[in-house]
């Protein structure tokens, strides 16, 4: 009895322990987050320390000319980077799933290339090719850079998601009468639907954060938000910076939650039908 | 006798047709795209990469397109081996630390219902929807001579000058580390999750102490975790730049920095190139390592 007690009280503490030890990781993973947060506040150009509080970083962020164009810039790169490494992934992954052929086990290793070699490695390389067939730094080639690692990325994600059972499925609609086409739309894209969505999610969000990548192929002219903070860094990173990035963040978790409202209300609908 | 020979002739002709009808043309629309782009911007940048690595550079910074070993003699330099020598030492130093860091915490997300430890895990990626850069700020922000850190220890009277955190290795190896946790925890975790609980009942039925249940059962049972975890931490920390970048002001310098350098200012690209093969060497070692024992089909990437 006295021993059953005591296996309890230790199960006990390690639990308390495990929770605490828990909630020290996360701070430490926090803690920047909201360090960024409070100095979006600071009262002076230079964010080296906090001297008192201010809101104006938030209305003059609008006014920054350079923040602003390379913010557009990130995001135009990264909606189109998302679209192409959707598309060109979703495809990839059925084919890569569902049929046999004679490249594939080459291809399927590099698409591990980018996943796991080092960025810089990829970026300086593509940099040569593009230098030496004489290809624009610019648009274009952080594009691509952007691409080569979020088609991947896309493959992978969306490969999980499809059924092992072969296409069983689009074989019955094929057979019902469905072309090849209105079978993808209405059979297998909704299958694989959830994939798809986690892998625009993911591919966006690699695209708007990449620094390394923009960084060896974007031209002198136009840069990403990244590639300009990078640059900063000497200098000082300036508050307003600070203050997009804050509305960026809280952007991006309000779509998150709206995602996860819009499922969970969409299952109760499919449930209660 | 011959018509029949026909027939079967065209039996197969026509089921030839279908083949190419049913299969080859849709196999070629879903896989060609995503082979024809990982050839041309994954295969061959990689190929010729290690070809520029055996060229040498020409008087002003451009390739001289004969063959040479200069870039990989350059390498054995003390400076520059120094250098891979640190950044080796910095990425092993990360690992482990991430490893024997997010075990643990890996391990009690494991041990939640499903549901707490979905939103455990997503509690995990919100704060890297950040700008990576800005997180990485803060660090720099905190720990400034005259930052809230130092205030603290000096008000605390714990010392009594400020200490210099800032542009040091071991600020850098905070930030590698914050920045790296998540890839060592979500392979941990997925592993750990995926033990089987009656395995260590067993093993605490036969006798064995919760240490030898952990050091014999779960352990082993989660090496795949683990070791994808070691890839997904070292190898990105060996080449990274940024992290240096941002906290070591210029002044801490890793394979990543001389790479970038090399394809910048100092113009030396055989050079850049064959610190790249380095890499590319050290990354497909570890690989094959891998494989040895998992699938790389079953590296948990995402």
């Amino acid at each position: 009895m006295a021993n059953l007690t005591k296996v309890q009280r230790r199960r006990k503490t390690l639990g308390v322990l495990g929770d605490l030890y828990a909630i020290l990781i996360y701070t430490v993973l926090y803690i920047p987050v909201v360090v960024m947060m409070i100095f979006s506040f600071n009262d002076q150009r230079y964010n080296y320390y906090w001297s008192g509080f201010t809101t104006q970083w938030y209305g003059k962020l609008f006014g920054n000319h350079a923040l602003m164009d390379s913010l557009w810039y990130s995001i135009v790169i990264a909606v189109l980077a998302t679209v192409i490494s959707v598309v060109v992934g979703t495809l990839g992954a059925l084919g890569l799933k569902r049929y046999e052929f004679r490249m594939k086990k080459f291809i399927n290793g590099m698409i591990f290339i980018p996943i796991i070699v080092p960025e810089i490695v990829l970026a300086v390389a593509l940099l040569i090719i593009f230098m030496n067939v004489g290809f624009a730094l610019g648009m274009g080639s952080i594009l691509i850079g952007h691409c080569t690692f979020c088609i991947p990325y896309a493959v992978v994600t969306i490969k999980g998601r499809i059924s092992g059972d072969g296409n069983t499925l689009e074989e019955a609609s094929m057979d019902l009468g469905a072309n090849r086409i209105q079978t993808f739309c209405r059979v297998t894209l909704p299958s694989i639907m959830p994939g798809v969505m986690s892998a625009a999610f993911l591919s966006f969000t690699l695209s708007i954060d990449d620094v390394v990548m923009s960084n060896m192929l974007s031209g002198a002219k136009n840069t990403t938000l990244p590639v300009l903070i990078l640059s900063m860094n000497k200098s000082g990173v300036t508050p307003d910076v600070n203050a997009l990035t804050t509305i960026m963040i809280l952007v991006i978790v309000a779509c998150m939650l709206l995602s996860n409202a819009v499922k969970a209300a969409l299952r109760k609908r499919s449930q209660a039908a | 006798m011959s018509t029949h020979i026909n027939d079967t002739a065209d039996l197969q002709a026509i089921s030839r047709k279908r083949d190419v009808r049913r299969k080859t043309i849709p196999a070629l629309a879903q896989a060609g795209p995503v082979s024809v782009w990982m050839i041309l911007f994954v295969t061959l940048p990689m190929l010729f990469i290690i070809y520029i690595s055996f060229m040498s550079r020409g008087v002003f910074g451009d390739v001289v397109y004969e063959f040479s070993t200069e870039s990989y003699q350059t390498l054995l330099d003390a400076t520059y081996f120094k250098v891979i020598l640190k950044s080796l030492q910095v990425a092993l130093f990360t690992t482990v630390l991430c490893l024997l860091l997010g075990y643990p915490f890996a391990y009690y997300i494991a041990r939640k219902p499903p549901e707490t430890a979905s939103r455990l895990i997503m509690l995990i990626m919100i704060p890297f929807w950040t700008n990576s850069l800005m997180r990485l700020n803060s660090w720099l922000l905190l720990f400034q001579t005259s930052g809230p850190v130092n205030n603290f220890l000096q008000w605390a009277g714990i010392v009594d000058a400020p200490i210099t955190f800032v542009y040091t290795d071991g600020l850098v190896v905070l930030g590698m580390i914050t920045n790296m946790l998540p890839f060592a925890v979500l392979p941990l975790y997925s592993s750990i999750e995926k033990l089987q609980k009656s395995l260590l009942e067993a093993s605490s039925d036969l006798g064995a102490t919760p240490r030898e249940t952990f050091f014999r059962v779960t352990l082993p049972l989660t090496f795949p975790g683990i070791f994808s975890a070691v890839i997904l931490v070292f190898i990105p920390s060996l080449g990274i730049y940024t992290v240096s970048d941002m906290l070591g002001g210029g002044k801490v310098l890793y394979i990543g920095n001389i790479i970038k350098n090399q394809f910048g200012a100092i113009r030396n690209w055989p050079l850049g190139a064959a610190l790249s093969v380095l890499l590319l060497v050290i990354t497909g070692a570890l690989i094959f390592l891998y494989t040895r024992f998992a699938k790389l089909e079953d590296m948990e990437v995402v």
